[in-house]
């Protein structure tokens, strides 16, 4: 696997002011994330996770500070080029699955590939495939409502697929769903990244995500407070459960 | 990082023919609810086609109808349609500020939708083509609706004063043309209702997506 990295922050610090409080989210986090790896990020809520994970996405800008996605900083991107970002680069997975309920399962699998140019047909080709991949290979005519949460989430991972991003990011994608269902998506999510080479980036509180994750990063009072590799994760698992 | 900027592209687009069938999908999934966003302006519009269909009955009865029907006609005075014609422009705006809050509405409950569309590459600009084109279907199709409403019980209505004269003189070319204003006046007003609709929808952040709450 290529040392490259495909997320890069600087120093990112974020400030939201609330009337006449300044709230720091972000106090200065710096890390390298490289192309295939799969990372969990984890915090209790507040924790500014979430904050983070947004400006990793390309959802927010820093206040201080750089984020390089792809080796692009992103600050300097105008809409256009962020809206270009978002559709062929990075793939999203939401907790709520976020589909377009008015739209068929390959049809939403198909909508970022029509943003990005694609003919109809090649897009159709592209989505069965996706869609099979992700096991809804006879689905793929169902509407959101039709199909189950763990159906949904599997819908969402075909999407976020859909132009081969360079990084998944997926906001608590086992949040929704019960152990087993939970369980299927994170195995789903880390063949995807095996097979297909991409790096996944994920917020989460599921402690099965940390078995499959290459480096977790525990978030804390908006500083990386420890990086663990897969390696050390047996031994801390036991003070993870009595946080 | 020389040559790292060409990475980068800004291509990213919503052919038409997929923006119609977005919106046309979103009308029909929430049917009920389009139908009574659109069915403000059906009455609207109905109202308006009602009073042109009136004026050019009376008018062709005038020229061409009966002695008897004419002097029926020459005792009612013009002043009764100025009113009328006021209204009618008071129900179509009535009908524009119907639509901008019903659109409205709608974007509040589509936040997520909308978010998640920006999350997958989607411009300010293709929101606000769905939403308008969203608003303008309706509006055609509610104005065709109302139109004809309008349009045929007026002519009942002529009918019943006047008997079968209404029939045999009716004015066909008056009809249609006031049928072609009426729908594109009912087309435009929709759309322009849906105008600041549109542009709060475009103006929400793809963070939005992430929101869990409800």
């Amino acid at each position: 696997m290529a040392e490259e990295n495909v997320v890069r922050t600087r120093n990112v610090k974020k400030v939201f002011v609330m009337g006449n409080v300044a709230l720091e989210a972000l106090k200065g986090i710096n890390l390298e994330i490289r192309r295939g790896e799969y990372i969990s990020i984890m915090g209790p809520s507040g924790s500014g996770k979430s904050t983070l994970f947004n400006m990793i996405g390309g959802l927010d800008k820093p206040t201080e500070g750089k984020v390089y996605i792809d080796e692009v900083d992103v600050a300097q991107l105008d809409a256009y080029e962020l809206a270009w970002l978002r559709c062929r680069k990075i793939g999203y997975i939401f907790q709520t699955f976020n589909l377009i309920p008015v739209m068929t399962a390959l049809e939403n699998v198909t909508l970022p590939m029509t943003f990005a140019g694609m003919s109809t047909d090649e897009s159709i080709d592209k989505g069965i495939r996706l869609l099979t991949m992700v096991g809804l290979g006879d689905r793929f005519q169902h509407k959101p409502i039709e199909l189950s949460g763990g159906q949904q989430q599997r819908v969402a991972v075909a999407r976020a697929l859909a132009n081969d991003p360079a990084i998944v990011l997926a906001d608590e994608p086992t949040g929704n769903l019960d152990l087993k269902t939970g369980k299927e998506i994170i195995d789903l999510l880390r063949k995807m990244n095996k097979e297909q080479e991409v790096t996944i980036i994920s917020a989460t509180h599921d402690l099965k995500m940390l078995d499959v994750s290459d480096r977790v990063f525990w978030i804390r009072d908006g500083k990386v407070e420890r990086v663990e590799r897969r390696a050390d994760l047996d031994l801390n698992i036991g003070t993870v459960e009595g946080e | 990082m020389a040559g790292q900027e060409g990475k980068i592209g800004k291509q990213v687009v919503l052919p038409l023919s997929k923006a119609v069938e977005i919106s046309v999908k979103s009308i029909k999934t929430r049917l009920g609810r389009s139908m009574i966003t659109a069915s403000g302006i059906v009455l609207a519009i109905a109202f308006l086609m009602s009073i042109f269909v009136s004026s050019s009955i009376n008018k062709a009865l005038l020229e061409k109808g009966s002695a008897e029907i004419r002097i029926q006609l020459q005792d009612l005075g013009g002043e009764e349609q100025a009113k009328q014609m006021w209204l009618v422009v008071l129900s179509l705006l009535v009908c524009v500020v119907g639509i901008a809050n019903a659109m409205l509405m709608s974007v509040t409950e589509r936040y997520k939708e909308i978010g998640t569309m920006k999350c997958l590459g989607a411009l300010d600009r293709f929101v606000i083509k769905l939403f308008l084109l969203e608003s303008g279907f309706m509006g055609l199709i509610g104005s065709i609706a109302g139109a004809l409403l309008g349009g045929l019980l007026m002519t009942v209505v002529s009918g019943i004063n006047y008997g079968l004269e209404v029939i045999t003189k009716f004015p066909v070319v008056d009809f249609l043309y006031y049928f072609a204003i009426a729908v594109a006046l009912g087309t435009v007003l929709s759309v322009i209702g849906a105008v600041y609709p549109a542009y709060t929808a475009a103006r929400m952040v793809p963070a939005d997506a992430m929101r869990s709450e409800i």
